[in-house]
């Protein structure tokens, strides 16, 4: 609510007028006509004030809204795609695209019944169409609702270049993985600060002779015990699960949970970490992708699943594959079902207009064929209308 | 090897000289015969130059030749009055088929005017006086032109003068019309002349001719003008334009093909779409994800402003990912001629998009590491 007023006040004290747009911008002009209850926007075609989420509607789609930079800092400690950071430091500003995909599920999660065991969601589409974006505009508007999100940026990160494999002391024939552990529950704790100390513990969990948590002691206590205690930090992300799943659906527990993770087909495709005999292991010895299996099956409700497929950093798939039973595999496919698939395509004319808008507003397209006719229309060649085609090519050499 | 042994042998029975007469001649003659193919007799080849053909020779090879091409017409059951040099390239190469890839060693039949070098003729007679008053210029033709151009001048504007005195001079004389044609170079100039010619003789000569040129009255000089020009033919008239076709739809569509190094691509172009371009069934950006590929195969169409307006369906096999896009760009470059005037033509074909690219791999020699690599070089 406060979001709302705030940005109410930018609204009127903005007096500068820029220009319009004309050519191709019909979408937008009509866009810009339909909502009469909220002024003018005199910024510019492609921005919307609307930086609440839940406050987007079909009529922003195209518009780019700005991430508040406090939001940034706690609800996207690790979430981001790193080309989305790098453009975010060059602009001075993090400005996230209202896109149908998001949208959808958006109003999903708006009309969803929490009693009944969690919805799950999966973005899929084409290399480099905008899943971790989607994904991450809803962990967004979960977060300014109030939910606990746990966020796993990249599960692809947990089965491939693990500097340090420990076999695991809860389960002898599973391998722990500390550094991961470790810094998932820093960032974990940056984001659901004020949970931390609302939610308590159930159970008893004893992690060495001397070291244990007692039942009833808050959450965070548990999470700084993984934090400073290396070694077990995969056992206290496992407790940490167990915990968030018994209690998010409890009247008692006044609290709901997102879970999203990206790069989902990891949890049921294969690793290339070895051990120490140089024989592959496989997902299931893992602690991380155990619980994390355990986490994205719909037993438990008071919340929902967002999940976005990612070809980009898996492991023995082929290029041009994008599609869920593709990427998921059978076994995956069995498991995750059933869910709501979501397409995620590539730009249409007019957000690939407000895209461009946006990169002129910035100041990022320097040639001065850019500005012209032409130089748009090799643009939309070049990139196909692709989000992160366009960007690479707008990109400094 | 075995001449040195018959000389040897020939020079030691001269010098022995031991024998009888008769022997002794028998030897000589013999020797005499052996040594004169010796390698001391062989001519220094390179002092000559270039082989000389008398007069008479080449008549003879002219009696020949038109001999021989009512041979050919007769072997051909064509007409022997009316048979022309393109007749004849045709009736050779169908009777001696030749799988050469040079094509200047395949065999030919041509008027030996064009097989044997043009050569000077005997400049002084018997008596060793020569027949041209320019002889001692060192550059008799040359000068002798000049002295042609000079003296048309100076009869034209004579002619021009005595009109004026009589008072009948036409005011609305053109000038000569020289068309699209350009002045020879200096190498046809030497061509016509037979004498070498320099920078500065030639600079004169175009002064010259370009002051007749210039005259009003030069039209009745202009067939012999003209001789000195050379026609320059509009190279995108020779363009083979593919024709556009309609579908079930009506909208138009060309299809055209391409080639570069092994890759083989055969490209449609439709009209009326909104510039979505498709390889072998997927995307461009999935097909090409490499920014120059992609940039190759846009060049055409952005270079004919048709971007937005045209669909491409391409199929392509062959060679690597530069050669499949140069294939392709060749192939959508001959596609787009029909949707194109011709002025946009020649400029397409200026810009180089429809020259098809002659470079192939070099094949690898033996001796050597590969085409121009050799291998290590060792002192020891």
């Amino acid at each position: 609510m406060a979001l709302q007023r705030v940005s109410f006040r930018i609204r009127q004290t903005v007096a500068c007028a820029r220009s319009i747009h004309t050519s191709g911008c019909r979408h937008l002009q009509e866009a810009l006509a339909v909502e009469p209850e909220r002024n003018p926007e005199p910024f510019s075609i492609f921005r919307t004030q609307e930086s609440d989420p839940a406050c987007q509607l079909e009529n922003h789609v195209g518009q780019y809204y700005t991430l508040p930079p406090a939001h940034i800092q706690t609800v996207f400690p690790h979430g981001l795609p790193a080309r989305f950071q790098l453009q975010m430091k060059t602009f001075n500003e993090g400005c996230v695209m209202v896109r149908p995909p998001a949208l959808e599920v958006i109003s999903y999660l708006k009309r969803a019944d929490y009693s009944k065991p969690a919805l799950r969601f999966l973005f899929y589409g084409v290399k480099g169409s905008g899943k971790t974006m989607s994904l991450c505009h809803t962990v967004h508007y979960c977060s300014t609702q109030g939910w606990l999100v746990v966020h796993i940026p990249d599960a692809h990160l947990w089965v491939k270049n693990c500097k340090e494999l420990l076999p695991s002391s809860y389960n002898g024939s599973r391998f722990d993985q500390p550094l991961q552990a470790t810094n998932w529950l820093r960032n974990f704790r940056v984001t659901n600060e004020q949970f931390l100390s609302k939610i308590q513990t159930r159970h008893r969990y004893v992690w060495t002779k001397r070291e244990f948590t007692e039942e009833g002691r808050p959450l965070g206590e548990l999470v700084d015990q993984g934090i400073t205690r290396v070694k077990s930090s995969s056992d206290v992300v496992g407790a940490v699960i167990k915990e968030l799943r018994l209690q998010s659906g409890q009247p008692e527990g006044c609290f709901r949970m997102a879970v999203a993770v990206d790069g989902l087909n990891a949890l049921w495709g294969r690793s290339t970490i070895k051990k120490e005999d140089k024989s592959p292991v496989s997902i299931e010895e893992l602690t991380l992708m155990h619980n994390l299996r355990k986490l994205v099956k719909n037993d438990w409700c008071g919340g929902a699943i967002i999940t976005a497929l990612s070809q980009t950093g898996s492991l023995y798939t082929p290029k041009t594959a994008y599609l869920p039973h593709v990427l998921l595999g059978e076994e995956g496919f069995d498991r995750m079902d059933p869910f709501v698939p979501v397409t995620v395509s590539n730009y249409s004319e007019k957000e690939f207009e407000s895209c461009y808008l946006y990169y002129q507003d910035r100041q990022w397209l320097q040639h001065p064929q850019s500005r012209t006719e032409e130089g748009k229309k090799e643009l939309v060649f070049m990139s196909n209308r692709n989000p992160s085609a366009l960007e690479r090519l707008c990109a400094f050499l | 090897m075995a001449a040195s042994c018959a000389r040897t042998v020939g020079s030691l029975l001269g010098k022995c000289g031991t024998c009888a007469s008769n022997i002794n001649t028998i030897t000589s003659r013999l020797s005499r015969q052996i040594c004169s193919s010796s390698a001391l007799h062989r001519k220094n080849l390179a002092a000559a130059g270039p082989e000389k053909f008398t007069v008479e020779f080449i008549q003879k090879q002219v009696e020949e030749f038109n001999i021989g091409k009512r041979h050919l017409a007769n072997m051909m059951g064509e007409d022997t009055e009316n048979f022309t040099q393109e007749d004849i390239d045709r009736s050779i190469a169908y009777l001696f088929p030749s799988g050469l890839f040079e094509k200047r060693a395949r065999p030919l039949m041509k008027h030996p005017e064009e097989i044997f070098p043009r050569q000077r003729a005997i400049q002084w007679g018997e008596d060793g006086r020569p027949f041209h008053f320019l002889f001692y210029t060192g550059k008799q033709s040359y000068y002798s032109l000049m002295h042609e151009i000079y003296a048309k001048i100076q009869s034209l504007e004579r002619q021009q003068d005595r009109l004026r005195a009589k008072g009948l001079l036409a005011s609305d004389t053109t000038p000569l019309s020289l068309g699209s044609s350009r002045w020879i170079i200096k190498e046809e100039l030497e061509g016509i002349v037979m004498e070498t010619v320099t920078d500065h003789d030639y600079q004169r000569f175009l002064q010259l001719m370009a002051r007749l040129a210039a005259l009003p009255q030069a039209r009745a000089e202009g067939g012999w003008v003209l001789r000195f020009r050379q026609q320059l033919e509009a190279q995108a008239s020779r363009q083979a334009v593919a024709a556009l076709q309609a579908d079930a739809q009506g909208r138009a569509f060309s299809t055209a093909e391409g080639r570069r190094k092994t890759s083989n691509s055969s490209v449609v172009l439709r009209d009326g779409g909104s510039g979505r371009a498709t390889v072998n069934g997927s995307e461009l950006l999935s097909y090409f994800p490499v920014f120059q590929d992609r940039e190759q195969v846009m060049f055409p169409l952005q270079f004919a402003g048709v971007l937005g307006r045209l669909d491409v369906e391409a199929e392509v096999s062959g060679g690597g990912r530069s050669s499949q896009a140069g294939a392709v760009r060749l192939a959508i470059s001959r596609a787009l001629l029909g949707f194109l005037s011709e002025r946009e033509v020649e400029n397409m074909r200026q810009a180089g998009l429809l020259t098809p690219d002659p470079r192939v791999r070099e094949r690898d020699k033996p001796g050597q590491e590969g085409a121009r690599r050799k291998f290590t070089w060792k002192k020891r």
